[in-house]
């Protein structure tokens, strides 16, 4: 498979006004399309950190390429960054909207106002809705949902946002921490999902905290830890108890059962 | 199922109210006109002897100079807080923003006074040309301070994450209000004073054709902008980084709203005083029935607050007649224990 790398760190380095150190420290990623990638680490590694830099948010040394351009260019004019939008989304950990949207019409708020008819619009919310597994909860208030219920429609809404791209244009969807609040069954769902869209030709970037869950559904692994990526891999490769020790101070123990291998 | 009337049954509904509440207002008064009298004095004012009937003289300047122009001014003060108030709600995303609680309204009653008392200074040295000046400068400052007021609101209040901290600077800037035209009295001229005591309550009595013209199109201009950026709007109440993800400006868009919403705000101040809880009532009843997209939350709550100033006004002219209440008590009256409740029912949310 020919890898191309739609979002390009290089030699970047992240320092909070105030810090001693450095959160991150000259760190070079790629991410290619139809990959999904896991960003692990302890708490504080800064993976979230790294989101917010990729999205602009944040202030970096270092270059960050999005399809092969520098970040900041795509935010010059309101065109570009409109263009930018169909084609890469970000699923926020939190959200929290105070005012009476149903569901149906936060996953709607993904479309915007674009050219869709009507007719068009439904349908892909519905689609959506169906993928993330929150189609029951269409007519429901999202202020009234749950957690976890909130985290899928958002989802939607991402991934409702990025069906805007033309037909054969690569995107970039960012998860930060999508299973987070997630029950059991819908966290196996969520990253399933996220599987089938790294097929639709987009690059995905997942930041997860269970090693296991992140083995069985990422294509790939990178961990973080003081400032550096500590492994870059394969899961298989990554799954070592001496390495998770390293980053996180804690020894599983590996298990292998029936094919599948997990850390408990 | 969330429950939302359709437009088929709002917008009529609307309509309808409020042609009626424009027709009571008309004949309500110090002099009570019948609703045939209504017609034929308007009539009469605008195209003197269209009509065979003899009208009586004072009917006809009683509804066209005084009636009229206060009614218009009501429905545009009215649009102008309710719309204000909504889109302010969404910037700020809380329910709770109001021009009148977080201080805009103050801050445009400074900028007002300021021109008021000071404005006597001005005229020794322009004279006339003053005179002329003076219906430009009172929105001109208005709109400044109340531009003002939102941006300081909006930077102490961390942004619209927090909420304590925009209410509590909504008092704080309140209370310098106060203190500033509390010291503005000591050295105002007579008419500068009665003006000022009649803003500081909120009150339509001082309408004119020229008060209903500058508001109106301050009103229509800022009204329709905001309106053209209702999506953006919808986007920015997921929060600024979901809406600058999903491609808005959100740095445009918030400039935009506070200079539209100062100056809007502050055209409306400075003819008609601080009227509050306008802009806090309205648009809460407008998502209660429509939901809370800024597409029809808009219109809806010009035509609402139009509808419920004009209302609120007929009601204060009419219940000590001859004699008129300020408009303001009344809304505070009605608005107050309305935001009470607001904050009960958000009492744990809050903090």
């Amino acid at each position: 498979m020919l890898m191309k790398s739609l979002l390009e760190i290089s030699d970047l380095s992240i320092q909070y006004p105030r810090a001693a150190s450095p959160l991150l420290e000259h760190i070079s990623l790629g991410f290619a399309c139809g990959e999904v990638t896991a960003l692990l680490g302890p708490n504080g590694c800064g993976k979230t950190s790294l989101l917010r830099a990729i999205s602009g948010e944040l202030d970096y040394s270092g270059r960050i390429h999005l399809f092969g351009r520098p970040q900041a260019d795509w935010y010059r004019s309101q065109s570009e960054h409109r263009a930018l939008a169909r084609r890469y989304g970000l699923l926020a950990q939190h959200s929290n909207v105070n005012f009476a949207f149903t569901s149906r019409e936060v996953v709607q708020l993904g479309l915007g106002p674009g050219s869709l008819s009507r007719v068009e619009q439904g349908d892909r919310v519905e689609h959506f809705m169906q993928r993330a597994d929150v189609w029951h909860l269409r007519d429901r208030l999202f202020p009234s949902l749950s957690g976890g219920e909130k985290q899928r429609v958002q989802l939607a809404r991402v991934l409702s946002q990025l069906s805007l791209a033309e037909p054969g244009e690569e995107k970039i969807l960012l998860l930060d921490e999508p299973t987070s609040a997630l029950d059991l069954k819908h966290q196996h769902q969520v990253l399933a999902l996220a599987g089938e869209i790294a097929g639709e030709n987009t690059a995905v970037v997942a930041v997860l905290h269970d090693l296991n869950l992140a083995a069985r559904y990422a294509d790939r692994m990178v961990m973080l830890a003081n400032g550096q990526v500590q492994a870059d891999g394969t899961p298989a490769a990554l799954l070592q108890p001496d390495l998770v020790e390293r980053v996180y101070g804690y020894r599983g123990q590996l298990v292998d059962m029936a094919g599948y291998r997990a850390l408990l | 199922m969330e429950f939302r009337l359709s437009d088929k049954s709002l917008l009529p509904a609307l309509i309808a109210l409020l042609l009626l509440g424009s027709c009571i207002s008309l004949a309500v008064g110090a002099m009570t006109i019948g609703w045939r009298d209504v017609l034929a004095g308007l009539m009469q004012w605008s195209w003197p002897g269209i009509l065979d009937q003899d009208v009586p003289e004072q009917y006809a300047l009683v509804l066209g100079e005084i009636r009229l122009p206060r009614l218009l001014l009501g429905l545009i003060v009215g649009g102008t807080l309710s719309v204000c108030g909504a889109v302010m709600q969404g910037m700020f995303r809380n329910p709770l923003a109001e021009p009148g609680i977080i201080g805009i309204s103050s801050g445009a009653a400074v900028g007002a006074g300021i021109v008021l008392v000071f404005g006597g200074v001005l005229s020794v040295w322009l004279g006339a040309f003053y005179e002329k000046l003076q219906w430009l400068l009172l929105p001109a400052f208005a709109s400044t301070g109340a531009i003002m007021a939102t941006w300081l609101v909006y930077i102490l209040g961390d942004r619209g994450r927090s909420v304590v901290m925009m209410l509590l600077a909504g008092i704080a800037i309140s209370a310098l209000a106060g203190a500033a035209l509390g010291m503005f009295a000591y050295v105002a001229t007579d008419t500068a004073l009665r003006d000022m005591t009649m803003w500081q309550l909120g009150s339509l009595s001082g309408a004119t054709w020229t008060s209903v013209l500058v508001t109106g199109f301050i009103f229509a201009i800022s009204a329709g902008l905001l309106w053209a950026r209702a999506n953006d709007l919808n986007a920015l109440l997921l929060g600024e980084s979901d809406a600058r993800h999903l491609g808005v400006d959100v740095i445009g868009l918030k400039r935009q709203i506070i200079v539209l919403n100062g100056i809007a705000v502050g055209a409306a101040v400075s003819v008609s005083g601080i009227i509050g809880f306008v802009g806090l009532v309205v648009p809460h009843i407008v998502r209660l029935l429509r939901g809370p997209d800024h597409r029809y939350l808009i219109p809806y709550s010009a035509l609402l607050g139009g509808l419920l100033l004009t209302v609120a006004d007929t009601i204060a002219r009419s219940v000590f007649a001859p004699a008129e209440m300020p408009v303001g008590i009344i809304t505070a009256l009605l608005g107050a224990p309305f935001f009470l409740f607001l904050l009960w029912q958000q009492r744990q949310q809050i903090f």
